[in-house]
């Protein structure tokens, strides 16, 4: 074991023995999200490096704190990449604020979430203690799925310091297309679209314009082109890379932004301001200050609302129900007995 | 059976109609194994219950009663995961058949866990979908079995696993309580409960709904057939097919003494006389599926295959893959018993992991026919034995046991899709450390804190690892080969 992860052990202990809050840190490029980051900063962009990579295996192991930007050039070296296409948000993010955070870009419908990627994750729990879970092999059934649990935890069940994920090989070829429809026509498309073998990767709405971008063997992109129609984009690359960085114009401003993720609707709900559709129409991002019609709306809907930037911001996550309620708690308590790691981040309170 | 266990069974008796508990030893002796037949144990009492209403009051008294429940889906697992409790109940999901909804429209299916993982693609056949994990049982396991053991299939390096195609499921807690994980959007907040969920061998909560996101069924799909002359040059082939960026639909290998048990039994077409054959599926538009079967067969040429043959139509390639997908009951029929192992390894290690299987089986005397899964790297060698003499279980079990750590020697793991189960426990102690396996056991505790459900599996004891690992020399020597170890 390195002496990075002894000394983080070390931190954590005497955290909990004086019942210091540790906030973790990677590259700070995520702070806005969840609930308020408070406690002794716990920096983790120290800790980089790939430890493991080969391409025919289709798995990289990566020290948490290495640059997203890092890992996805060297996975493209090969011809690779991550294949849920995480968002950065910033320069410095890291591949375990990525994990942790649990964000999937456009792709997400159509190759999988983060959680689908996660192979293995070593980690320091609250107790100080270094466990590791999962592993580099891609089917692995032996322990409960520890590895899944902590992607999207928030750094609340342990201090991530290294992680194993499944890559594939990069798309020979990509393509966007362009479609002037309605709202509900894109819905219709985008449905239809998901039914249908075919090798899209990503689906946006906004404004009048449905985006449909296709990836794969050069073969396969061009014929279901020729029988999509619609226009090339050929400023398609750029716009994918802007929606999923939130650098599109719509993102811009200081309203507030919300997520609703919800079981993709046969029509244009009623939405209480501007909106961009993406994942097939199972993700509205909303901007205004009427989060109410929207709580409703993600209930009808079998889905979640959550706060995604500006707003107010105290309670981060809810609970389903009392019960789920309860385990999430008991989770909490099972990894971080003391209550030290990145707490209320994830849920107010623990 | 206790006093306490007497009147629990006396509560069933009133909850349950007639028929659906079953309390004679003969009523209950087809339910004393699971796939994994060396390991038997009546339960006291079988519960075949009908309605969720009936499950979640099951749950309810065995917390008051504290009485041990271990869920049973089909009972084809292979590590022990649904052999009874002899002071427990064992509750069969067995009637929970129906397919509650599908949504074509979604894409989805809403099904009760008793339901059979091929019925489900049966079922939406006709909107042009499927469920894409299929593992060899599945004409019997049931999808609650799937959940519990996170099961793979021959097509899981495409499509992934349960895992990564069920989305939400319905579960009662130990004491009754119902929790809803997952969901039909593509994410829901909080801690992932449903990934926790699945592969949990049954030890969290009972499953009593399940539903799954179905796929369109490709245009085309193509499988090649190559043989070659050593294992090596077969593991290198499929490293070569991976590095020029080809994730196939399947990427099956089989060694020779499983290829010519399957050929004996099916006649697939497989040539006896190879070390190795693999088996490569490729799927999607008819055109891509062309072009990518020239591209592998050059691929698979070039690393030493000695022949390649494309199934030339639907016919061959379902006789293809029969070799495959009845490997198991072909070795079924040139030995009276046989004992499935489900390491995982790098696929990188493949070449030197069958070598040294190959040099445990000479050593031990036991014959070892290897069926894999190439892809993924999750091997399933086949230990040929005979239950019927003295001590060749014990040996068989020693054998697997030393093939595993192999496989942990290898960077791999113990179970691949299999789960620990009774089976795999002595193994945990080997992949993981007490600390690690302490914060299994909390984890459990969340869920189950009495630790009725499933007691005694997937999850070793510290004092249990104290004692084996005291018995245990790495490398796969045993301390003490002379004494019987069940
Ligand atoms: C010939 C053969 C081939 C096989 N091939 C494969 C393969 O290719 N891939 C693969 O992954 N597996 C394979 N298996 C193993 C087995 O079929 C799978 O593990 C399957 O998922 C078990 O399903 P089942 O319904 O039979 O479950 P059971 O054996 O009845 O139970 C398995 C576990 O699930 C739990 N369980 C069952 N139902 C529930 C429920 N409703 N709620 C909570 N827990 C529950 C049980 O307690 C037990 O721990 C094979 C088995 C055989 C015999």
């Amino acid at each position: 074991m390195d002496s990075f992860v002894e000394s983080l052990q070390a931190r954590i202990i005497t955290a909990g023995e004086s019942g210091t809050c540790l906030n973790i840190v990677g590259g700070n490029s995520k702070h806005f999200y969840g609930g308020v980051p408070h406690g002794e900063p716990l920096a983790m962009d120290v800790h980089q490096g790939i430890v493991s990579y080969e391409p025919t295996e289709l798995v990289v192991t990566a020290r948490t704190g290495t640059p997203l930007v890092e890992l996805e050039q060297v996975l493209a070296e090969s011809r690779q990449m991550l294949p849920f296409e995480p968002p950065a948000f910033g320069a410095g993010a890291t591949i375990g604020g990525t994990i942790a955070c649990g964000f999937s870009g456009p792709a997400r419908p159509y190759r999988g979430a983060v959680r689908d990627f996660i192979l293995g994750v070593s980690c320091v729990s609250g107790r100080g203690e270094y466990l590791r879970f999962g592993g580099q092999v891609i089917k692995n059934v032996a322990g409960y799925d520890v590895s899944r649990l902590m992607v999207g935890a928030m750094g609340t069940l342990g201090v991530m310091t290294e992680v194993s994920l499944k890559v594939l090989p990069l798309p020979v070829i990509e393509r966007t297309l362009v479609f002037d429809c309605s709202g509900n026509d894109a819905l219709v498309k985008m449905n239809d679209l998901g039914g249908r073998p075919l090798p899209v990767s990503g689906t946006a709405w906004h404004g009048g314009r449905l985006r449909v971008r296709l990836s794969g063997s050069e073969m396969a992109v061009e014929s279901a082109a020729l029988s999509l129609g619609g226009d090339l984009d050929i400023a398609g690359a750029s716009f994918w890379q802007a929606l999923k960085e939130h650098r599109l114009d719509f993102f811009g401003g200081s309203d507030p932004l919300w997520r609703l993720s919800i079981t993709p609707p046969a029509q244009l709900p009623d939405l209480p301001g501007e909106f961009l559709v993406e994942w097939g129409g199972a993700l509205f991002w909303v901007r205004g200050d009427d989060p109410q019609a929207l709580v409703a709306l993600a209930r009808a809907q079998g889905g979640s609302l959550t706060r995604f930037r500006g707003s107010e911001r105290s309670a981060s996550f809810q609970s389903s129900g009392d019960t789920e309620a309860a385990l999430n708690r008991g989770l909490k308590k099972a990894f971080d007995p003391t209550g030290i790691l990145n707490r209320d981040r994830m849920f107010a309170g623990s | 059976m206790s006093q306490q266990l007497n009147d629990f069974s006396d509560e069933l008796t009133r909850l349950l109609p007639a028929g659906a508990l079953l309390l004679s030893a003969e009523a209950r002796r087809p339910y004393e194994c699971d796939g994994l037949t060396g390991y038997r144990e009546l339960p006291a009492m079988v519960a075949l219950p009908q309605t969720f209403e009936q499950v979640r009051e099951i749950l309810r008294l065995c917390q008051q009663y504290q009485v041990p429940l271990v869920a049973r889906g089909a009972g084809t697992g292979l590590s022990g995961g649904a052999t009874p409790h002899s002071e427990g109940v064992l509750l069969s999901m067995a009637r929970f058949s129906r397919i509650i909804e599908i949504n074509p429209r979604a894409r989805t299916a809403r099904v009760q866990p008793g339901v059979r993982n091929l019925a489900i693609s049966e079922a939406v056949a006709e909107h042009g979908l499927y469920y894409a994990p299929d593992p060899s049982s599945q004409i019997a396991c049931t999808i609650g079995g799937n959940v519990a053991e996170n099961a793979g299939g021959v097509h899981c390096l495409k499509y992934g696993l349960t895992v990564h195609n069920v989305i939400a499921a319905q579960v009662v807690l130990m004491g009754g309580d119902v929790i809803n994980v997952g969901g039909t959007a593509l994410d829901t907040p909080g801690y992932d409960l449903l990934a926790t969920m699945i592969g949990s061998e049954g030890m969290l909560g009972v499953v009593t709904e399940v539903t799954v996101r179905l796929l369109p069924l490709p245009d085309a799909a193509k499988v090649l057939l190559a043989a070659f002359d050593t294992v090596e040059s077969a593991a290198a082939a499929v490293a070569q097919v991976i590095a020029a960026g080809i994730i196939p639909a399947g990427l099956e290998m089989m060694d020779n003494p499983a290829i010519v048990a399957a050929e004996d039994f099916v006649q697939a077409g497989y040539p006896k006389d190879a070390a190795a054959i693999l088996l490569c599926e490729l799927d999607g538009t008819i055109a891509e599926v062309e072009a990518d079967i020239q591209k592998v067969s050059g691929l698979l040429c070039e690393s030493g295959a000695r022949t390649v043959e494309v199934a030339r139509d639907e016919a061959e390639r379902v006789r293809f893959w029969s070799g495959r997908k009845n490997a198991f009951p072909a070795i079924g029929r040139i030995s009276p018993d046989y004992y499935c192992i489900d390491g995982t390894i790098p696929r990188k290690a493949v070449a030197k992991v069958l070598a040294g299987i190959e040099q445990l089986s000479a050593q031990s005397g036991l014959r070892v026919a290897n069926v894999f899964h190439a892809g993924d790297g999750n091997l399933h060698p086949l230990i040929l034995y005979d239950a019927s003499k003295p001590g060749e279980f014990a040996r068989t079990e020693a054998l697997g046991g030393q093939i595993l750590d192999l496989c942990v020697q290898a960077g791999g793991t113990i179970t691949g899709e299999h789960g620990v189960g009774l089976e795999k426990i002595n193994q945990m102690c080997v992949q993981f450390t007490d600390q690690e396996l302490d914060q299994f056991h909390a984890l459990k505790a969340v869920f189950d804190p009495d630790g009725l459900l499933n007691p005694g599996k997937a999850v070793p004891t510290l004092a249990r690892c104290a004692e084996f690992n005291a018995m245990h020399v790495h490398g796969g020597e045993l301390a003490h080969p002379q004494i019987p170890r069940l």
